[in-house]
Order: structure tokens, then C-alpha cells, then sequence
């Protein structure tokens, strides 16, 4: 496979920020942005389609490699996504008399809602920032009710990678609405706190949840960990606005 | 007061941040990447405790003598003990928390597991590590708002700081690198290092993080600190290739029914079940692994192993390994639920790393270690299961080990002070630099030849061999040079066991040999001839120590 990778590269949150192509070929069917990345940065002399020579490393973050932590979230082709879980293969030019080993281009970016550090590094701090704020741990006791179960499991897998954030049409950073990143791990404390030990979540969950939440639900269509956050939004809602606790 | 300083935000680090939050005590959690993205969010299968919640009249003790007889009796049996008495207590804690465990009647479930007789694996789903690290992150955010942990994501750790008292050598603090504006700071005071795994010195061959690097062990090896059991690499017997590096596949597969089996003559043989009539597919990862490794080298045999889990319920995928069939399905387009699929070994844990005491000390004062990092409670090769319970309690013990320093000092939090200024953490401007790609992947294939499942005096010493010649080469740097270190205190360590023991086969000493029943611990000795030295600590036994 052969593919022109364009990333938005940046020295520093200081300095400005410029595309560079960079071709990229591995004989991989199953090789994904993450991999790319990597291979880039451990070739010595990798040069740009201008044939220039490509400084090292270009800064992303990772992790797992699994879609399981959400370090390499970034902006691909236009859209919120993890690097390792973005084959690509998925960007098949799909042309008459293509030999269909020429991808078509895929531009990388930095999250857009968040300050660039470097490359395609952003400083997701104020995801965690919020969830202080929501205030979304256990006093007493926490302890899962059976009934809920699925619920607690679910609002447990958030990646806080910031997906859900980029593509919200009513998040904005310092903004009072905080966005799925933190009305999901909120849910976890609404299904399982008592009536009585949820009050300050529940709080905090209209402020910063229910009042700003437009619908849009764009989020459940990016989540990489595929939560079902529309369940566990209208699940919250009813237990934090409506006060059911069934 | 000063504050301790915890490296690593894992389930270790985590848990001893925790722990000494609940003990007034104010800490610094220092770490490459947030909780979120730690290794420990990929445990899969579960926590080990005997809860006793099946019927099967288990108790602790039974854990502790599975631990110890899989760990091929090199743990400390005392420190096991400890570990396995407190198990069910950090289940229920971690229910108190929140942990969304599989449950029946308001009652936690418990699966079978490798090497253990009886069901005693706490599981949510097939994402267990991911769900408790969600509950363990809140907690500690909760402290976090009291001023009682200041987290330090996109910090690196670069080297310790040593007091230069000849006498006893004592940790001061730590030399720490703000990735983000990569500036380097001193932060003062004990330290707790909670740093995961080797897997950066055998990267894309490993299930764990590409995050980790090995540079920290290495870095402190070449320090002065002392490691034990590095030739104990656990691999485990069922994982996959996906891009860039090797993805588990749970041993809860086999806990609930996968079966192994590879084709001899036209037909599946399930040979595990053959070979080991008692335990079968759930035999400990070290035999499962070699028993794998011997089939694949057999003539009669194909080269493929497959794990069949077709005779799964509809019900054990849909509430017990939901996540399981998924990654299968996304990673090799194989439904598990109606093909069996390819596995293989790869490597999964690392039972050695820091020396530590059953106080988590290290033979430096003032350093403490817990998690993976370390080399407690494992032994010769991890139970399943094992891992985050070795973490959790781990990073409790060595929490309450400089609590008891604290209170002596009568130095707990007022609550006044809410957060150090970052400004006033003193700056250095101390250089590095990282090693290059080259080098790692030159040590990464030396060790894979030599380090694998079978091993033999003709590869270690050829390993030995190239890495020596690899040291001489001109234009090292700091980072390399350490990393040869380590990797030559791995293979002095596997050269010296001339025996085979847990996940340490020795073809050419297939036999245990209880002369080596102990440690092998590895020490820098700066000045000498032979500069790495390896000593085996005898093992302790229980009624050794009473």
C-alpha cells in the first residue's frame, strides 16, 4: 500500500503550523495510522514529497495500540478518530484501472478544542479539570445494584480521549457545558450513588450537562469505545432532572 | 511536609496515592500519560480474591498455595500471604467504589482461572482492568479536590536523586521532564516508583503499552538499584498480531470453556486436555505456553494453534466476554462465537524488575516500588488474575511503609496547604537525550532470540556476546548504554539459573534444581571488573521467617 500522509505539523504551541506530505508505503493490509506514524518516525532521512527532510520525531501520543485508552485521538480526514484504530486501507482510491495499492490522501490534525502543544500533541487537561468539577467520585458507598449493572459497566468505559468534544456544536473550551467526556463518567455516579449521596452530582449535572445539551448527538456517532451515549444520557437525565429512580 | 512521589499512574501508582490520601499523607502523581491511558485499563479477565461467593469452600490460604506452587515456590511465601489474606477485602473495597463486577443476586460472580482449583477470578465482563481503573481514577480525583494528590500528567521520569553518603545510599527525590514545555524539575522527597513493565525493551512484541519505554528501569538500574527475577518473561499463550504490536486474548476464554487444539493427521487435537487431564486448558501460562511451543515444533502437527471457544453460550458472549468477541471480530474478522482462532504466545508480564522487601522497600532508602515494576509475589510465572491484585496491594503496602515513616515524624496534612505552586518545584537543566531506534530494536532482537520460551546456554552466551560488542560501539549515549545494562542483567540472570524453573526453560537443564531457589538478583557494582553482578537470594518460606 502506498499513501501520501499530510499532517499538520508544529514545532511548539508557540510557533506556527504548516502541512507536510510525507509518502508513506508498508506491505501491511492491517497497518493503521498509529503504525504509519511510528515506522516515520524510526526511519532515519525520511524525507517529505517536496524532498525535503522530515523532522523527527512528529509528536503524537500513544499508548495501547488497542482503541483502548484514547492517547492518539486526532483529527483524520476531517473527522475525530483514534490513530490505531483508522486502517488505512479505508482510503482506497476507488478508481477505474486503480491496481488499488495507491490510498488516497489522509490528513492528520491536532483536536481542534484543545491547545496544540506540539504536532499533533493537544493539552486535554481541562477534560479532567471538568470532571473535578462535576465532581464525579463515591462518598459512602458505591456499590453497583444489580439493576443497574449495565449502566455503571457502560458509563465506566469512557476513554476520555475528547472525541465526543471535537465534533459537539455546544462544547467550547471554558464554556459551562462539559460534553459527553463528562456526562458519561457522571452516569456512573447517578446509577449507583443514593438518592441522598448523588445531590452534588446531580447538581453540577444540570448546570453543566442538561442545561447546555443541544441533542445533536454527534457524539454517539464518533465515540471509539462506541458507548451508547444516548442511553446514558436520557438515563442521566432522568435520574438527575426528573428524579427518577426506579 | 514533603511530599511523596509516586511514578506512575496506574493501578499501582493509583492505589499507593489512595492509600496514603487516606492516611493524610500529601502526594505527587507523576506520570507520562493519564490513568486513562496506563496499561493497566487493557487488564482484561479479572482480580483474584477467595471470596468464597461460589460454594467451593475457598479460602485464602488455598490462593496463597496456587500463587506459590505456579510461582514454582521463588516468592517470598510471607509477602503471598499477605497479598492473598487481603484479597477479598480489596474486591470488596473495590466494590464499594463502584466497580461494575458481574454479579448474581446482589452477589459477585467469580470464573475459573489458570492454575487455580477453584472459582476465585472477580470479572466485569472481559474489561475488568478498564472498569476498576475508572473507579480507582475517581477516587483519587476525590482526594485530588482536598489537595491531598497533585496529579503531573505529561511528566517523564528521568533519573532519581541520590544522597552521596557512602554509607547507605538514600533516595532524595527525583529528576522529572515536563514533556509539554520540556523543562526539567526536581521534585523532593521519597519516592515510590510504579512504573510497569520491561515491555519497551521488546516493543511491538509485547501486550502492553508502546508508552512505556524501559528508560526508567534502566536508568535506576544503572543507578545503583538492585533488580531480581529479570529472567522470569511471562508469555502468554493465547494472543494475536494486530498493527504495530500483540493483543491479548483473555485466559477467561479458557476460564469459561476455549479449548486449545492444533491438527495432527486431519483432525483437531485438543492436546492440553490429553496431556493434562486434571487442570486441561487452564493449566498456568508457563506450561500452557510450552506445551504450545512443543506441538508447533512437532512433525505430525500443523504450525497453527487454535483456540476453539465455539461451544461458548450465547450467554457467556453476551455477558461475560462481550469485548472479547468484538476485538475479534474488528482485529481478524473471525467470530469466535463460530471459528476457531489462530493464536499464539507472545510475551505478556514480567514477573522481575525491582528488588523490593515485603515492605516494598528497594536497597536504596527512601525508594520504594510496587506493580508489574517489581518483583514480588510472582515468582517464577504470574497466575492469571494476579496482576492487579499484586498492583493494588503492592502500591497499599508500600503506601503504608512510608506512612509509618510519616507518623514517627508526626508530619501528617493540616489541610492548609491545597497545591504546591509548580513554579516553585526548582528547575535543572540537566540535557538527555533519547536512544535512538536503532539501538532499542538492535537489544529488542538480541533478547527475543535468546529470552524466548526455550532457552539455552549456546543463545544466552551468543546474546552475551553481542551485546558486550554492541556496548563498545562509539557514540553511545546515557539512554543506550543503560539499556545494554539491563539487557545484559537479563541474560547474566538467565545464564545463571542452570535449571528450569516456572516461565525460565532451559533445554539444556530441563530439570529444577533446587540449588537455584532463590531470586536472582542483579546489582551494578561501578568500578569493578565484572560491573554486573547476580546473586541468588534463597527463597523464603513460611516457616523460615516466623
Amino acid at each position: 500500500m502506498k499513501a501520501e500522509i499530510k499532517i499538520l505539523r508544529r514545532k511548539s504551541a508557540f510557533s506556527d503550523n504548516y502541512w507536510q506530505g510525507i509518502p508513506f508505503e508498508t506491505t501491511d493490509e492491517n497497518a493503521t495510522v498509529a503504525y504509519a506514524l511510528n515506522q516515520m518516525n524510526r526511519t532515519k532521512g525520511l524525507t517529505d514529497t517536496e524532498g525535503r527532510e522530515v523532522e523527527l520525531p512528529i509528536r503524537w501520543e500513544c499508548s495501547c495500540l488497542q482503541k483502548k485508552c484514547g492517547a492518539c485521538a486526532m483529527v483524520i480526514n476531517g473527522r475525530p478518530r483514534l490513530a490505531c484504530d483508522t486502517e488505512l486501507r479505508e482510503f482506497r482510491k476507488k478508481r477505474k484501472g486503480n491496481s488499488g495499492d495507491q490510498m488516497g490522501e489522509i490528513r492528520l490534525e491536532p483536536l481542534h478544542k484543545f491547545p496544540v502543544v506540539a504536532d499533533l500533541i493537544v493539552d486535554r487537561s481541562i477534560l479532567f479539570e471538568n470532571l473535578r468539577i462535576m465532581q464525579t467520585w463515591v462518598n459512602g458507598s458505591g456499590k453497583v445494584a444489580e439493576k443497574r449493572s449495565d449502566q455503571a459497566y457502560e458509563a465506566s468505559r469512557c476513554l476520555q480521549c475528547g472525541c465526543c468534544l471535537e465534533i459537539c456544536p455546544n462544547f467550547y473550551p471554558g464554556g459551562e457545558f462539559f460534553g459527553a467526556a463528562a456526562f458519561v463518567p457522571a452516569a456512573r455516579l447517578l446509577s449507583t450513588l443514593s438518592v441522598e449521596e448523588q445531590r452534588e452530582v446531580r447538581e453540577q449535572y444540570e448546570a453543566h450537562v442538561y442545561a447546555g445539551c443541544g441533542k445533536s448527538l454527534a457524539c454517539r456517532d464518533v465515540c471509539p469505545a462506541g458507548i451508547d451515549v444516548d442511553h446514558l444520557l436520557s438515563s442521566s437525565n432522568g435520574i438527575a432532572v426528573w428524579r427518577q429512580h426506579g | 511536609m514533603q511530599r511523596v512521589n509516586i511514578i506512575g499512574a496506574g493501578l499501582a501508582g493509583l492505589s499507593a496515592a489512595i492509600t496514603l490520601a487516606e492516611n493524610k499523607i500529601q502526594s505527587n502523581l507523576i506520570s507520562l500519560q493519564p490513568s486513562e491511558r496506563a496499561q493497566s485499563v487493557l487488564a482484561e479477565g479479572g482480580i483474584n480474591g477467595a471470596l468464597n461467593t461460589m460454594g467451593e469452600e475457598d479460602a485464602p490460604k488455598y490462593h496463597k498455595e496456587d500463587t506459590m506452587r505456579a510461582g514454582a515456590y521463588l516468592a517470598d511465601e510471607e509477602a503471598v500471604r499477605g497479598l492473598t489474606d487481603e484479597a477479598p477485602q480489596i474486591i470488596r473495597d473495590l466494590e464499594r467504589l463502584g466497580v461494575a463486577f458481574n454479579t448474581q443476586k446482589e452477589e459477585i460472580l467469580l470464573r475459573n482461572f489458570g492454575g487455580q482449583k477453584k472459582k476465585r477470578t472477580a470479572y466485569a465482563r472481559s474489561s475488568t482492568g478498564k472498569i476498576i481503573m475508572t473507579a480507582l481514577i475517581d477516587e483519587a480525583r476525590k482526594y485530588e479536590a482536598q489537595g491531598l494528590i497533585s496529579r503531573y500528567p505529561h511528566h517523564a521520569f528521568e533519573s532519581l536523586v541520590l544522597s552521596d553518603e557512602t554509607t547507605e545510599r538514600a533516595c532524595r527525590g527525583a529528576l522529572i521532564r515536563d514533556t509539554y514545555t520540556t523543562r526539567m524539575h526536581f521534585f523532593e522527597g521519597s519516592v515510590i516508583l510504579a512504573i510497569g513493565g520491561m515491555n519497551g525493551v521488546f516493543p511491538e512484541l509485547t501486550t502492553g503499552t508502546t508508552a512505556n519505554s524501559g528508560d526508567a528501569l534502566a536508568q535506576i538500574f544503572a543507578q545503583g538499584v538492585r533488580l531480581g527475577n529479570l529472567e522470569m518473561i511471562q508469555y502468554h499463550p493465547t494472543t494475536i498480531c494486530i498493527s504495530g504490536k500483540r493483543c491479548l486474548v483473555t485466559e477467561a476464554a479458557r476460564g469459561e470453556g476455549g479449548r486449545l487444539f492444533v491438527m495432527r493427521a486431519g483432525k483437531p487435537w485438543y492436546f492440553m486436555e490429553e496431556k493434562y487431564p486434571e487442570f486441561k486448558n487452564l493449566m498456568p501460562r508457563d506450561v500452557v505456553s510450552r506445551e504450545i511451543y512443543f506441538v508447533r515444533k512437532d512433525p505430525s502437527c500443523g504450525e497453527q494453534v487454535y483456540l476453539d471457544m465455539t461451544g461458548l453460550s450465547g450467554e457467556v458472549w453476551r455477558k461475560r466476554l462481550p469485548d472479547l468477541r468484538a476485538e475479534l471480530i474488528h482485529y481478524l474478522s473471525i467470530d469466535p462465537q463460530t471459528t476457531p482462532v489462530p493464536v499464539e504466545p507472545g510475551i505478556h508480564y514480567f514477573m522481575g524488575g525491582i528488588d523490593v522487601d515485603r515492605k516494598h522497600q528497594t536497597n536504596i532508602a527512601g525508594l520504594y516500588a510496587a506493580g508489574e515494576c517489581c518483583d514480588q509475589y510472582h515468582g517464577a510465572n504470574r497466575l492469571g488474575g494476579n496482576s492487579m491484585l499484586g498492583a493494588i496491594y503492592g502500591g497499599r503496602v508500600a503506601a503504608r511503609t512510608v506512612a509509618e515513616r510519616v507518623e514517627q515524624a508526626a508530619d501528617v496534612y493540616d489541610g492548609n496547604e491545597k497545591k504546591i505552586k509548580y513554579e516553585k518545584i526548582p528547575e535543572t537543566d540537566r540535557d538527555f537525550r533519547e536512544a535512538s531506534q536503532q539501538v532499542i530494536y538492535e537489544i529488542r532482537d538480541i533478547l527475543a532470540a535468546a529470552m524466548g520460551i526455550v532457552r539455552n546456554a549456546q543463545g544466552l552466551r551468543k546474546a552475551e556476546e553481542r551485546l558486550a560488542q554492541l556496548l563498545q560501539r562509539d557514540g553511545l549515549n546515557e539512554r543506550e548504554r543503560n539499556r545494554i545494562y539491563l539487557a545484559q542483567a537479563m541474560v547474566a540472570s538467565a545464564i545463571s539459573r542452570r535449571e528450569s524453573r516456572g516461565a525460565h526453560y532451559r533445554e539444556d537443564y530441563p530439570e529444577r534444581d533446587e540449588t537455584f531457589s532463590g531470586i536472582m538478583q542483579a546489582e551494578i557494582k561501578q568500578g569493578e571488573d565484572i560491573p554486573i553482578q547476580i546473586t541468588c537470594r534463597k527463597a523464603q518460606r513460611a516457616e523460615e521467617t516466623v
